[in-house]
């Protein structure tokens, strides 16, 4: 198994090298100069000369991806055109927001997605299953941009029970800690700011959810199917097991392997619906801070993030693999040693 | 699930077309591959007409077309003009006269929609082109040679694939510039992965088949066996996942819009539109209202559509 893991990790370095390739194509041969859109337009040549020398974008460009890959190993990843601060302390002032973001949403639509699909599957072809699949097919054709404008609409325009955007009240707000402000107002035992933080956290995570959620849904109730219909289900039954058990236990849990990989690559698509979803939101996490980056060429934030997010996406992969070993009796580590 | 079904139905769907060629040369028969065609090409049509919502689809789509092309060669049969601007009559709620209100250019939003079916409809088609014919390109090389050109190519979409799709469409389209075709460009080139991966894993169980091997028996080049032999039999998966990418592709295109990405002022696009009407939200829902809904029929279209295909390829649901 540590040999499988650790061949996997290796593996990483290439794809992890090659997403950084990707992005410096992108953003230095692809993109036009940034000099004139973070200097303005009224600054002089040589200003934006001096500004290029500054930033190193003057040098051949193999250089300056020597020198990011240099960086990038020791844990800078270099500086924000704007704010002048390293792109490592940006995204980690915003990358506890997403995270926390991104695990609700995750925790929300994997328990409602296999509830539900396991519902759907049991109760095949009744209404609740044309239902569920009926909300599953609403949930990937909507954008995740106009649910989340939807749910500001109702329940903070005209219900006026949820905060339309925003982690906290300002006044509400923890300092300090980690950064997961659930987490840090139940540290710090501030149960009022805990509550509001859960509010603001609602719609969010609702709309942010509802896309894996009905991906969790389809699978989990076609993969339950399959399951039900198994010869070790029918003996379960026919040993007089209750059939909350055989659903259960043995159904439920031999359909989860293929759920578990769509969870796991949700988790990272995700981070993509975090883009949208926090500048819905006015979220402050990395996805609202990439796209305004994106929109003033700031190169170093841009080719952190996408760095950043392309280490979670893999490391996930990786997760999902393992506990796909562990899950599935059938799998050695030495057949996956080979593949 | 789709992926492993479609793998199945490239052997179970056409029992035929394998029977027949099975030890012998006899697949290559033009009289039988014809027939494989034509029962696929009736497969499809009969998914689509047994199946309600996919048949309804179909014409949606239809007239979504319709609809893009009229107001493309005949702008003069819109009430009123999508792109001038009308400052005595901003934001007016529906009514008889304007049936989703206007924007806040005064400019009528159901005119809009109409003509953003062109730009949604366009950027959906040719992204998925784009991304299909590299994708399968790059799937059939890679699964048929296998070794160093599968380790390259699958390498290089693993990097691709570890960077959130929308977000690589961002980053290219701030690189591009706003612009419909440069939105086909960057759409086209994130799905490029999904493709190839299909194909090459259907390729890598087709391509040890026995009719493969006859092929190559009688001296047929490798290019003609990837496009005369191996790719019709892949054809099923892409068609659905080409389907069911169109919808994908629209998503997309409206995401790009909505962040302020897509087209340049005063062109029509749905996510576009949403995106400006979104700080009025409250006093103006219908701004966001309509362009939403816009969206979101067109993908479910795709999508019922391409679920319908399948079923109708699938010989698991099939009703013969």
């Amino acid at each position: 198994m540590l040999k499988y893991i650790l061949k996997r990790l290796l593996m990483m370095i290439p794809v992890l090298l090659g997403v950084t390739i990707i992005i410096f194509l992108i953003t230095r041969v692809l993109s036009p100069d940034p000099a004139p859109v973070v200097l303005g337009e009224h600054a002089t040549m040589e200003q934006m000369a001096t500004w290029r020398q500054d930033n190193g974008l003057s040098d051949p460009i193999w250089l300056q991806y020597v020198n990011f890959i240099g960086g990038a190993l020791h844990g800078d990843l270099g500086k924000s055109y704007y704010s002048k601060a390293p792109v490592v302390r940006e995204i980690g002032a915003r990358f506890p927001a997403t995270i926390e973001l991104a695990i609700c949403a995750i925790l929300v639509a994997s328990v409602l997605g296999v509830t539900l699909g396991r519902v759907a599957a049991v109760r095949k072809n009744k209404l609740v299953d044309h239902a569920s699949m009926l909300f599953a097919l609403i949930g990937v054709s909507m954008p995740i941009f106009w649910s989340g404008i939807l749910l500001i609409l109702l329940f903070a325009g005209i219900l006026h029970w949820l905060p339309s955007g925003g982690r906290a009240a300002p006044m509400l707000q923890p300092s300090g800690g980690t950064g997961l402000f659930i987490l840090d107002t139940i540290v710090q035992g501030n149960w009022r700011a805990l509550g509001d933080v859960l509010l603001h956290l609602i719609l969010p995570t609702v709309a942010l959810a509802l896309y894996s959620m009905a991906i969790i849904t389809r699978m989990t109730r076609s993969s339950m199917v399959n399951s039900l219909n198994e010869d070790f289900v029918r003996t379960a039954r026919a040993k007089g097991l209750s059939r909350r058990v055989v659903n259960g236990k043995h159904a439920l849990r031999t359909a989860m392997l293929p759920v578990t990989t769509v969870i796991g690559l949700q988790l990272g698509s995700l981070l993509g619906g975090a883009i949208l979803t926090e500048t819905v939101f006015a979220w402050p996490g990395i996805g609202k801070y990439t796209v305004e980056c994106v929109l003033k060429s700031d190169f170093p934030v841009i080719q952190g993030v996408v760095l950043l997010i392309a280490v979670i996406f893999v490391a996930i992969n990786l997760i999902v693999d393992i506990i796909y070993a562990f899950l599935d009796p059938r799998i050695k580590y030495g057949s996956l040693d080979e593949g | 699930m789709a992926r492993r079904n479609s793998r199945k139905m490239a052997s179970v769907a056409y029992p035929d077309l394998t029977l027949d060629a099975r030890g012998s040369v006899s697949l290559i028969d033009e009289e039988a591959m014809l027939e494989g065609r034509q029962s696929f090409w009736k497969d499809v049509w009969s998914g689509i007409f047994s199946n309600k919502a996919a048949f309804i689809s179909l014409l949606f789509i239809l007239i979504l077309g319709l609809v893009a092309l009229v107001t493309k060669v005949f702008p003069q049969v819109l009430p009123y003009d999508p792109f001038a601007q009308d400052l005595k009559n901003t934001l007016l709620g529906p009514s008889a006269a304007h049936w989703c209100g206007t924007d806040l250019q005064g400019r009528d939003i159901f005119c809009r929609i109409l003509v953003g079916t062109q730009i949604s409809l366009t950027v959906g088609f040719s992204a998925v082109a784009i991304s299909l014919s590299i994708g399968v390109l790059l799937g059939a090389v890679s699964g048929y040679r296998g070794r160093r050109t599968d380790a390259v190519v699958m390498r290089v979409m693993d990097m691709m694939l570890a960077i959130p799709s929308i977000l690589l469409a961002i980053a290219l389209m701030a690189a591009l510039g706003k612009g419909v075709e440069k939105a086909v460009i960057a759409i086209g080139l994130v799905s490029i992965p999904e493709y190839a991966r299909i194909v090459r894993s259907e390729i890598l169980s087709i391509k040890e088949s026995d009719y493969v091997a006859a092929a190559r028996v009688i001296g047929d080049s490798d290019s003609k066996i990837i496009f005369r032999h191996i790719l019709p039999n892949v054809l099923p998966s892409i068609i659905v996942r080409a389907t069911l990418g169109i919808s994908t592709a629209v998503l997309d295109t409206a995401a790009l819009g909505f962040l302020g990405l897509g087209v340049q002022p005063p062109l029509a696009e749905w996510g576009d539109m949403l995106g400006r009407g979104r700080d009025e939200i409250l006093r103006a829902p219908w701004l966001m209202l309509f362009p939403g809904l816009a969206i979101m029929s067109t993908v479910l279209a795709f999508n019922l559509l391409g679920n319908g295909i399948r079923d109708g390829l699938d010989p698991k649901t099939r009703k013969r």
